[in-house]
């Protein structure tokens, strides 16, 4: 080809060499259970997230098509009312806490942040790899409760059914505080990372925008989930010594309670969503084939969803909590709705104009614009209070937010997981069925959760066991939709494990991304840069040209007659000095 | 307090031999630094955590008053007042451990470290000396609030003790957590590993125990100086 000739020699064998059989990898540097269990190394220690988040995942999913099939009609068919309630509370608790928190910021994060970054690791990795042990603990802490008597509070605990069910709630609660440790660390880890170990010509804004989400994530991680173990120790003390602070009968506020709770949780959904913006940032912009359109509107964004969402809290509370706040928390509500909003009219100002490739990732990216944007606005009717005091408790807020967690999140989750699958372990999968498992994974979703929006609207209050007649037509439609999901998440499973098995070797740079992680082997040897990195433009994709023998991109020598985007002084000065090749 | 060392710039394959350079960072600077920032980070979100606590003593005071009116007259002050001594001393020395690894003085160190785990266990023995007082006179937390005081009528309910003791049992696990960390860094000083080149974790140890001195310096007056 002709442009593949014009290469110069340095590129294609620098690529080569990464490629190469004989290459140690991170994966292959050394052996046998204990080089996993006491590694030190983020992409281990990421590696190690990722198979425990999906297993969370999967249990969680395993309860949520119980669940569905229990509502498949109003009467009984697998389960009584009781277990029921059991199950719709772990499957809350278990997604929540063992898989969205942890999910993008541990598994994917870990991994991709310090080679995003150019640097050999994450700044404290001992307190990483004590962040996933934490959240072994805390996931075996929930298998104890499982195991024992249970929790059937719903996973908000709210008093003073919790302080007084005789549940392990103890258990539960104590895993879910362990868990918010691990949570902490994680976020304490990421901000000093990005403080302190950006490579040289990396400024905060050519950063990566997957790496402001992943610091705005941190922000939230750091300052709210705190107030969610104490709230919790609160918890366990009340029920355990009856202290009198949540329970009426001993003088306590159980409002008090749910403001303690939502001062966390609300922010919580934020650590979920934050990091799978990021991601969709990424992956817009590379399968595109275009710059980001408005990266600062996109960084400011992040920074300003995280601080603005410790100030909505009391829009869980609507019909608890006074007049007065109930005002005050809808307005503020509608504040934060508008960066999320500027961040997907950037995305799609991204796509104007460019080369789109529908690649698997991208099929993922662009179901969450659609099924986000869905979530999102069904969150306005939920912040007007006259709307809500109709919605509230009911399947409308279920449906919204499975369609902000598991079609925003999750989508979005998989979009990287199928993005930086290549860069992990060095394999391709097999593009037909990925794309395939994505159309699957959305048409399911939408039979699933679509239903239930016009389920809440009717009237059909959530977590019940049970319903009038006139609600089965949607709730069969809701079940069959679930099997659905069900059935595209498995072929996500599928092709990408076969991909460990049969895949075709991975190119350093397979999508011709622009970001550090990318000029470096797939995957990274033990220490991911031979010498560290100068940082270019994260978004110059016009610099990298597919190499049909290589079968992926490299950096173009031709780059000063390529070049459309005028330089700046600075960056020419960099380039010059650079390590580059 | 400002980084005095004045570490001459080093090779970096000697920066890289010394042990305590972790391998991701380039030099001592950028590893102090980042120590640092991290556990100002934690700090941030130990005060969050206690901050809850403060919220609930704010509510449970407003709609308790009564039960929060007598309060100083059923704890002892004086003891109160010792502990706090006790506790800004311990920072004193705390400091001073600072200092001296910062110069290199490694008996001063140990010296420094053993005094505040010294102070500290004394503070938890004190605490020990009042939760006993309020277990025998029945002044417990809500739940099992049974007075038998022996002067003076106390009050109704035991919301104040409920608070007394969630607040101040909360600040003195951390006082375990952070005599645990003393007693670590008294380990890594007897066996020689801080100096002027490498002293982060005695550093970042003492900023978590000015952390807890602060905690205890607002929970006196709120729990002791109030009638």
């Amino acid at each position: 080809m002709a442009i593949a000739s014009e290469l110069t020699l340095t590129d294609r064998s620098d690529a080569k060499e990464r490629s190469s059989e004989e290459a140690t990898n991170y994966l292959n540097s050394s052996r046998g259970w204990k080089s996993w269990l006491f590694t030190l190394d983020h992409k281990r220690i990421g590696v190690m997230y990722l198979v425990s988040v999906l297993a969370a995942f999967l249990l969680g999913g395993i309860l949520a098509v119980l669940i569905r099939t229990e509502l498949i009609s109003p009467e009984r068919e697998i389960m009584d009312a009781d277990t029921y309630n059991h199950f719709f509370t772990l499957h809350g608790a278990i997604m929540i806490f063992l898989f969205i928190i942890p999910s993008i910021p541990a598994a994917l994060g870990n991994f991709i942040l310090p080679v995003m970054l150019g640097a050999k690791d994450v700044a404290f990795p001992r307190m990483n790899l004590g962040s996933y042990y934490l959240w072994v603990l805390g996931a075996v802490f929930f298998l104890v409760a499982m195991t024992t008597s249970g929790l059937d509070t719903g996973w908000t605990f709210y008093t003073p059914y919790s302080t007084t069910t005789d549940a392990s709630v103890i258990s539960a609660t104590l895993g879910v505080f362990i868990l918010g440790f691990s949570s902490i660390f994680t976020g304490i880890n990421f901000i000093a990372t990005v403080h302190t170990l950006r490579p040289p010509g990396m400024s905060w804004f050519r950063m990566p925008l997957f790496v402001w989400s992943l610091y705005a994530t941190a922000v939230i991680q750091v300052l709210a989930t705190p107030v969610l173990g104490i709230t919790l120790l609160l918890l366990i003390a009340e029920r355990a010594l009856g202290i009198g602070i949540f329970d009426p009968s001993l003088g306590g506020d159980p409002v008090l309670y749910q403001h303690f709770f939502w001062f966390y949780s609300h922010p919580a959904v934020y650590i979920m969503i934050l990091p799978a913006m990021g991601v969709i940032s990424e992956l817009i912009s590379t399968f595109s084939r275009k710059p980001i359109f408005g990266y600062r509107f996109l960084a400011y964004s992040s920074i300003a969803i995280a601080l603005l969402g410790f100030l909505v809290w009391g829009h869980h509370m609507f019909t608890s909590e006074t007049r007065l706040a109930a005002v005050i928390f809808s307005a503020l509500t509608f504040s934060v709705s508008i960066p999320s909003a500027i961040k997907v009219f950037n995305w799609l100002a991204t796509m104007y104009k460019g080369s789109i490739s529908l690649a698997t990732p991208m099929c993922f990216a662009l179901s969450f614009i659609f099924l986000f944007t869905i979530g999102g606005l069904t969150g306005l009717f939920l912040g007007a209070l006259a709307t809500d005091v109709h919605l509230h408790d009911t399947y409308f807020v279920v449906a919204h937010f499975h369609y902000v967690m598991m079609g925003g999140s999750l989508v979005a989750f998989l979009g990287g997981m199928f993005y930086w699958w290549p860069k992990m372990t060095g394999k391709l999968y097999n593009e037909f069925w990925g794309r395939v498992s994505a159309l699957v994974i959305f048409s399911g979703f939408n039979l699933t959760f679509f239903p239930q929006f016009i389920l809440g609207t009717r009237g059909m209050p959530r977590r019940y066991y049970t319903y009038i007649d006139e609600y089965q037509g949607l709730h069969v439609l809701s079940t069959i939709g679930s099997y659905l999901l069900g059935v595209g998440l498995v072929i996500a499973a599928v092709v990408l494990i076969v991909s460990l098995c049969i895949g075709k070797k991975a190119a350093a740079n397979p999508w011709g991304a622009a970001t550090l992680e990318w000029q470096t082997g797939s995957p990274p040897p033990l220490h991911n840069f031979a010498e560290t990195p100068t940082a270019g433009d994260p978004y110059l994709l016009e610099d990298y040209i597919y190499d049909e023998e290589l079968n992926g991109y490299v950096r173009s020598d031709r780059r000063e007659e390529n070049r459309t985007v005028p330089r700046t002084k600075k960056l020419a000065e960099l380039q010059e000095s650079g390590a580059e090749s | 307090m400002s980084r005095e060392t004045t570490l001459a710039p080093t090779h970096p394959v000697e920066e890289h031999s010394d042990r305590f350079l972790q391998h991701h960072f380039d030099s001592h600077e950028q590893q102090f630094a980042a120590g640092k920032l991290g556990m100002w980070l934690f700090l941030a979100g130990e005060v969050l955590f206690f901050s809850g606590l403060f919220c609930a003593y704010a509510i449970l005071r407003t709609l308790h008053p009564e039960s929060f009116a007598m309060a100083s007259q059923l704890l002892d002050v004086k003891l109160g007042t010792i502990n706090t001594a006790i506790l800004l001393t311990s920072s004193l020395t705390m400091v001073w451990a600072v200092r001296c690894a910062q110069l290199n003085q490694r008996r001063g160190l140990i010296l420094c470290l053993s005094l505040t785990l010294a102070l500290a266990a004394i503070f938890l023995g004190v605490k020990l000396v009042e939760y006993s007082h309020k277990f025998h006179e029945g002044l417990l937390w809500v739940g099992s609030y049974n007075p038998q005081v022996e002067t003076g009528t106390p009050p109704k309910n035991g919301v104040f003790f409920s608070v007394y003791f969630a607040m101040t049992g909360l600040h003195a696990l951390h006082i375990l957590g952070g005599m645990g960390a003393i007693t670590w860094l008294i380990v890594r000083s007897v066996k020689g590993h801080f100096s002027s080149r490498f002293y982060g974790p005695v550093d970042f140890v003492g900023l978590y125990w000015h952390l807890v001195d602060i905690v205890w310096i607002y929970l006196f007056p709120l729990l002791y100086l109030i009638s």
